[in-house]
């Protein structure tokens, strides 16, 4: 008898053969047990919002506006929230009208249906590498080849992104658009400097690019620094992702996407097929907390926690790393990115620093091509400092134990251990 | 079916099997309300002994896979309290935990168990034995297997071809465990044989779609094809079956047990290792033998509850 752990097998479409269990994930489900400083996830610090406030808000919403809240919306979301999240998008100068917007179910759903939106099975999106876990999910689903551009401590190398286009020119192909993280990114924790902001928009110009601008950090900067953004620059050349995850709460799942007119029509209509309209309910929650409540202070109030975190990690890694580890120094949101020497693999390491009652994400994950393998971001916006310190001195005796047993197994090959190149000098290139 | 009964099943903790131990415990949980018991699904953490005490159990259901689950440290806590409990008992379950030792009581069964060398963390360290690795692939041959000599779900396990991969498959496995097995690979048909009450229940064939069966093929549905029974010779499947009941009774088993076996190309079993608190999910192995013998998932979980009530007044 034949055993079919899957009779659907068949029937699946393309898109979700490549879909599997993995190991990491495994490993994650005991990251989250409070037994374990996690590093890993990239959760925002919820507990340092004013509940009474939210409290307030969110009866304020069913108590006056309770049938509306509870109905069906619009497929682009409510004209008052639009209003709003202009505000917020103004806060960094970045330019749009309400019309502009489509509300959707946190930043995600807006790089799905942005993906869902421009890519056939084998296009190519050019990205940042490392990138975003869920950007490249939202990419890799509809079947697109990913490549990614290198960076350095001034975000996405410009002169690499030239190579790939002279490549894919070379191969008789274009990329659809270009993925990029221009503020904080994820993982890498560096922005792009205003110069490659400029040199940016100018080859979007020249070789006829589209961008896909994702900016949930923008307003965690530590010093409060606003850089200009790629819309402000070529607006018809970018389609621009903003969420209220970081700056109210993910809770909320609100965010939005600022397209021109003809791209934003199509985004309404997917949005439609997939989920009909965002929920009314958060739609007005947020729409309150930004009317009525010190919205500015509590981003204020909670760039202040995140800087104090990363002043934190920042000073535990350089006490309590080894040799030959290094890492970025973020000026803004919620990440470090590690690269220890090679002949480390951090996936291989996680389940040793899960043992040690210690978690972060491999770096292999921030890679659709399995670059990564000696890299790992470093999530410090959700843990207490004292548990800070604790899980970062784990780590480091994590890491003081894995080298020592590189250098006792690899013998005389030890030179696995080799020193880095000068483009990770930088700490972000793999 | 057995009275109705009030049944702890355990689950989760914080062993690196987590995440399937979650899965086999849920749906185990489930299968057991189903059938009229009163189910209490519990995740193992600091508060577990209090719980159990306090809680009015008639038993525990173990579904925990990994260390302290499946190594004897729960089992020995469950004695100490006078609580009942399914699967094999604290001895039993230390011994088949670990690999190198299960594997030389296997051998002196008379069992045939693949070529193997054992090495620590401290070796390495302490000893020099990077200087040995080079006899490993000599000794052992190639391809050769690397894994973790403690738990399962192939965690950190790896199958080095070339020899010059063998430091890093090396390191890798002593993420999972502080000692590393490696052993000749066997190339023929992968079986498994779960044993339940001392009898063994059909061979069921593992027969990944690509590659080996790792993490993915196992726990991916749909990526790995099974038969049950295994397509084999009776002779050959009477074998399997009497190797699987040989494990269970080297290690002094009870209740359940699972067998992982290669037959080689001249119908030879031999056994890689002993499970003895074999995956409960959807894409488990002893679900399988269980229904290829005709007893449905809730039958075997029903019937695991009997064997604990039954030892336990034993």
């Amino acid at each position: 008898m034949r055993l079919d752990t899957d009779p659907y097998l068949q029937r699946y479409a393309d898109r979700v053969l490549g879909l599997s269990a993995s190991e990491i994930r495994a490993l994650f489900a005991v990251a989250s047990r409070p037994e374990v400083v996690s590093f890993a996830g990239g959760m925002p610090a919820t507990s340092a919002l004013d509940m009474e406030a939210v409290e307030d808000v969110v009866a304020t919403v069913v108590r006056d506006s309770g049938a509306t809240a509870l109905q069906y919306g619009g497929g682009q979301g409510r004209a008052e929230l639009r209003e709003c999240l202009v505000e917020v998008m103004a806060e960094e100068g970045v330019p749009a009208h309400a019309d502009d917007l489509v509300v959707t179910v946190g930043g995600q759903q807006a790089l799905e249906l942005v993906a869902k939106c421009f890519l056939n099975a084998g296009d190519v999106v050019l990205s940042e590498g490392p990138t975003y876990v869920g950007g490249i999910g939202a990419m890799t689903s509809h079947q697109a080849e990913v490549r990614h551009v290198g960076m350095d401590a001034d975000g996405m190398r410009i002169d690499l992104l030239e190579e790939e286009l002279a490549k894919l020119a070379a191969e008789g192909r274009s990329a659809k658009y270009v993925y990029t993280i221009p503020n904080h990114q994820n993982p890498a924790g560096v922005s792009l400097s205003i110069p490659r902001r400029q040199r940016l928009a100018e080859l979007a110009e020249s070789h006829d690019l589209l961008i896909l601008e994702d900016n949930p950090y923008g307003l965690l900067d530590f010093a409060g620094e606003v850089r200009p953004s790629l819309r402000s620059l070529i607006p018809d050349r970018v389609v621009y992702v903003g969420t209220m995850s970081k700056t109210f709460a993910p809770g909320v799942r609100t965010g939005w996407v600022a397209a021109p007119a003809p791209i934003r029509d199509k985004l309404v209509l997917l949005r439609e097929a997939a989920d009909l309209c965002q929920s009314n309910l958060t739609q007005m929650v947020v729409e309150s907390w930004l009317t009525t409540q010190p919205w500015r202070e509590q981003v204020k109030h909670f760039t202040t926690v995140y800087r104090e975190k990363s002043e934190v990690m920042l000073a535990a890694l350089a006490d309590e790393m080894p040799e030959g580890v290094h890492w970025t120094t973020p000026l803004g949101a919620f990440y470090i990115w590690l690269t220890v020497p090679r002949g480390i693999d951090t996936s291989d390491l996680l389940a040793k620093a899960v043992r040690h009652r210690v978690a972060y994400v491999p770096g292999r994950g921030f890679y659709a091509d399995g670059a990564g393998g000696n890299q790992a971001r470093l999530c410090f916006s959700y843990p207490e400092i004292d548990r800070i310190h604790e899980g970062v001195s784990r780590l480091g005796e994590v890491l003081h134990e894995e080298l020592e047993l590189v250098r006792a197994v690899f013998g005389d090959d030890a030179p696995q251990l080799r020193p880095h190149t000068a483009a990770n000098d930088h700490g972000v290139g793999g | 079916m057995t009275e109705p009964t009030a049944v702890a099943v355990l689950s989760g903790g914080t062993s690196l099997e987590r995440d399937v131990s979650l899965r086999s415990g849920g749906r185990v949980a489930d299968a057991l309300a189903d059938l009229g018991h009163h189910v209490t699904h519990l995740d193992v953490g600091a508060d577990l002994v209090r719980t159990l005490e306090d809680g009015g159990f008639d038993t525990a259901f173990l579904a925990l896979h990994g260390s302290a689950g499946e190594d004897g440290t729960v089992q020995s806590l469950l004695e100490l309290i006078g609580l009942a409990y399914t699967g094999p008992d604290v001895l039993a379950s230390s011994l088949a935990w670990n690999k190198p030792i299960a594997q030389g009581l296997f051998g002196r069964a008379g069992i045939d168990v693949p070529a193997r060398v054992t090495l620590s963390q401290q070796a390495f360290r302490e000893l020099g034995a990077a200087a040995a690795v080079d006899r490993i692939a000599s000794v052992l041959g190639r391809p050769l297997v690397v894994k973790p000599a403690r738990g399962g779900s192939s965690l950190g396990l790896s199958i080095v071809e070339d020899p010059a991969g063998l430091p890093q498959a090396i390191v890798g496995a002593l993420s999972y465990a502080d000692v590393v097995l490696m052993e000749e690979f066997i190339d023929g048909t992968e079986v498994a044989v779960t044993v339940l009450d001392g009898e063994a229940l059909p061979p069921v064939e593992i027969q990944p779609k690509e590659g080996a069966y790792d993490f993915r093929a196992r726990y991916t549905a749909g990526a790995t094809e099974f038969h049950a029974p295994a397509r084999l010779d009776p002779d050959v499947l009477a074998a399997c079956r009497g190797v699987a009941v040989d494990a269970y009774t080297s290690v002094g088993a009870r209740h359940i047990s699972r067998a992982d076996l290669i037959v080689d190309t001249d119908g030879r079993p031999w056994l890689l290792e002993l499970d003895t608190c074999p995956g409960l999910t959807t894409t488990s192995l002893a679900p399988m033998a269980a229904a290829a013998a005709d007893l449905s998932f809730a039958s075997l979980c029903d019937r695991l509850v009997s064997l604990a009530l039954r030892d336990a007044t034993a």
